[in-house]
């Protein structure tokens, strides 16, 4: 299936992405495509730097070494630098000379969304503030007009399209709750519903199915796939629910201790010894 | 059983809102002429509504945009030395730098009151900008410490020597002219305090909130979180600096020491009793606490019993039963009065039915419904 990549975009590329903390290497030379409208899985056992992989991506941290292009164009790129100069242990030394970081919101800006592994909602606001908020990036007028009230068409227009993606998500009945308020199952599709209201073209998922039954991971498998569609989007998507990971993903990368161990479809993932060797002892 | 709650029509709110709006207009009119209160009642009036406007300030940096900022006290000392500066009348200024002689460049410079009290604004929130860029990258407690610091740095200039002929240095600034009308300040504060509603209402102010709850999901959200905690910075000094020409228009005479750090914490004090993010709270806890300042002034003046003396009532005790009174809210009332709400006619009327309800709940011994009690969380 993935013979056929090459002709389709690619949107997201990771290219011998490392990231050192102090002696950690938690991530180390991660080499990582996704293709347009591909949903692709990172899996890994705990610990293994798949958060942090999000995390580079979506500027948290700048790498410790090594790129990362969004639609072939460089959004991060870094070389170990000051202290891990010597402290860098990973591979594809001196291989990258240039600096260039950008901070989260600006990664944001250019349509790369994403949901947080321990729910990161707005808790105190209600569930439509916090699409609402999610608005701001659109905001043209400067403070001034808005706090005068002179912007009240694009404000009018933040919130109609608020309230349509809550119509569309099937979320307008919770709408004035308090987002702490709900189980943590819907705080889990309000968050991605957050995360689609900026408008992404790739989208990020950091273990969407924690915590939820077999029922409510099944519901939310349909969800992904259908918001992938409605939204064009392409997603990339950290899960240890096998079913999830099984039933939706077309490719699969495995990480362990920070290294990729194992790339392919899902039937080849399954069958991969080193996988099964990682995954040993380590029960789900 | 369960205690329902009702929302008010839009009509009867609209007449309600009028008519405290007339109610506010008629009282300040009352004062202003001397039908109601003494001089001493329009004074304690005065210090309420300058603090509201300053504490909404605060607050709009604390409450809103979760930023622990303590420089309060320095941006109103640059808007009052401003106001006071520009604003001493010119044949008074002899007597007020009979030390040091005015500076050339300033001795023949009178404003408006109101033209000065804007460019105090402008000044103070032009010191928020120079020192936001290192300050607001620091976390929570960091900034704290250095907010505090500046504003003490802004007291030690102004009483600086090189400073005199600006200053008036550690002798203060008097014959400063008073405002000539209550309306001044309550309108003046009023209208301050909206434009920060607004602003808070509006799509930044939701931004300031998403920093408030959680700053990584707010910067994932694509809100640059440099630039606006800068605005919800700068935008609180400048009324914070209006504030502060108010305060200087208010007493009269100022000296930098009236801008210590104690200011600061009564501001503190203010918001986190009126709640930290509610508006109408800071405003309610702004006349709570100015006139209790005041009533609590007893407790300075001696006390007898027959004739023995009692020994505890003197000069500071007053001080102490505030402080006292701080730890209470502070230890028994986190959320302050209002939390992170607003004033809403339904909330009060929903406040005053449910009383009856309590009490009739209580007479039948039923307390096992408790749960019930439902209130839509809008
Ligand atoms: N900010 C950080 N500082 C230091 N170490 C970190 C930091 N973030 C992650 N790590 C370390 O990196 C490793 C990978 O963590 P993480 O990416 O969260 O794993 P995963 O998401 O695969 O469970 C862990 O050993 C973790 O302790
Ligand atoms: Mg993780």
């Amino acid at each position: 299936m993935h013979d056929n990549n090459g002709m389709k975009n690619n949107v997201l590329k990771m290219e011998n992405t490392s990231m050192q903390f102090g002696g950690v290497l938690a991530l180390n030379n991660l080499n990582l495509d996704v293709y347009e409208g591909e949903i692709v899985g990172l899996i890994g056992p705990n610990g293994a730097g798949k958060t942090t992989a999000f995390n580079v991506v979506t500027g948290v941290y700048p790498p410790t070494n090594g790129a990362v292009y969004l639609d072939r164009e460089i959004l991060v790129e870094n070389y170990p630098q000051g202290k891990m100069k010597e402290l860098y242990s990973g591979e594809s030394k001196g291989k990258y000379t240039v600096a260039k970081v950008l901070t989260p919101d600006r990664i944001t800006k250019l349509r790369v969304a994403r949901t947080f592994q321990n729910i990161r909602l707005f808790k105190d606001l209600t569930v439509y503030e916090n699409v609402l908020i999610a608005q701001h990036v659109k905001q043209k007028s400067n403070w001034l007009f808005a706090s005068l009230m002179m912007n009240h068409k694009e404000e009018k227009a933040m919130r109609e399209e608020a309230m349509r993606l809550l119509e569309i998500l099937d979320l307008v009945d919770v709408k004035e709750k308090t987002a702490s308020s709900l189980p943590y199952g819907q705080q889990r599709h309000i968050e991605i519903a957050r995360a689609l209201a900026t408008d992404p073209k790739l989208l990020l998922l950091d273990e969407p199915a924690a915590g939820m039954n077999p029922q409510e991971s099944d519901e939310l498998m349909h969800f992904i796939g259908r918001i992938r569609k409605d939204f064009g989007l392409s997603i990339l998507m950290i899960e240890h629910h096998m079913q999830v990971v099984m039933g939706i993903c077309e490719r699969i990368y495995v990480l362990d201790y920070g290294k990729l161990i194992a790339e392919g479809s899902p039937k080849e993932i399954q069958s991969n010894k080193k996988v099964i060797e990682a995954y040993l002892g380590v029960d789900d | 059983m369960a205690f329902e709650y009702k929302r008010l029509n839009k009509t009867t709110k609209i007449i309600l809102t009028l008519l405290l709006i007339a109610g506010c207009i008629v009282l300040t009119y009352m004062l202003d002429k001397g039908i109601i209160g003494t001089s001493y009642t329009v004074r304690i009036v005065r210090i309420s509504v300058i603090y509201a406007l300053i504490g909404v300030s605060m607050n709009l940096v604390n409450g809103f945009t979760g930023v622990f900022s303590l420089g309060q006290a320095g941006f109103m000392a640059i808007g009052a030395y401003t106001v006071g500066v520009l604003t001493i009348p010119l044949a008074s200024r002899p007597n007020v730098y009979y030390l040091v002689p005015i500076s050339e460049k300033i001795q023949d410079l009178v404003m408006p009151f109101g033209v000065a009290l804007i460019i105090g604004g402008i000044f103070a929130a032009i010191f928020a900008a120079l020192i936001g860029t290192p300050v607001l990258r620091l976390k929570s407690d960091y900034l704290a410490i250095a907010t505090l610091g500046f504003s003490e740095i802004v007291r030690a200039i102004i009483a600086n020597n090189q400073m005199w002929p600006i200053t008036n240095g550690s002798l203060g600034l008097k014959s400063i002219p008073t405002f000539p009308s209550l309306f001044i300040p309550v309108i003046i504060s009023t209208v301050g305090i909206a434009f920060m509603v607004l602003l808070i209402k509006s799509s930044y102010g939701r931004a300031f909130k998403a920093i408030r709850e959680d700053e990584v999901a707010a910067e994932a959200m694509g809100i640059n979180l440099f630039k606006h905690k800068g605005l919800s910075f700068i935008i609180s000094a400048f009324f914070a600096g209006v504030g502060g020409g108010l305060l200087a228009a208010h007493l009269t005479a100022i000296d930098s020491n009236q801008f210590k750090i104690m200011v600061t914490y009564e501001l503190l004090l203010i918001i986190v009793l009126g709640g930290l993010g509610s508006v109408t709270g800071t405003v309610l806890s702004s006349f709570m606490i100015c006139s209790g300042k005041e009533l609590l002034r007893w407790f300075d003046l001696p006390h007898s019993i027959g004739t023995w003396k009692i020994p505890i009532f003197r000069p500071g005790l007053r001080m102490v039963i505030f402080s006292l009174l701080l730890m209470t809210v502070v230890l028994f009332w986190r959320r302050g009065l209002m939390g992170r709400k607003e004033f809403s006619w339904d909330g009060i009327y929903n406040f005053l039915r449910r009383w009856p309800w309590r009490v009739r709940r209580l007479i039948r011994g039923d307390y096992s419904k408790k749960q019930e009690e439902v209130t839509p969380n809008a």
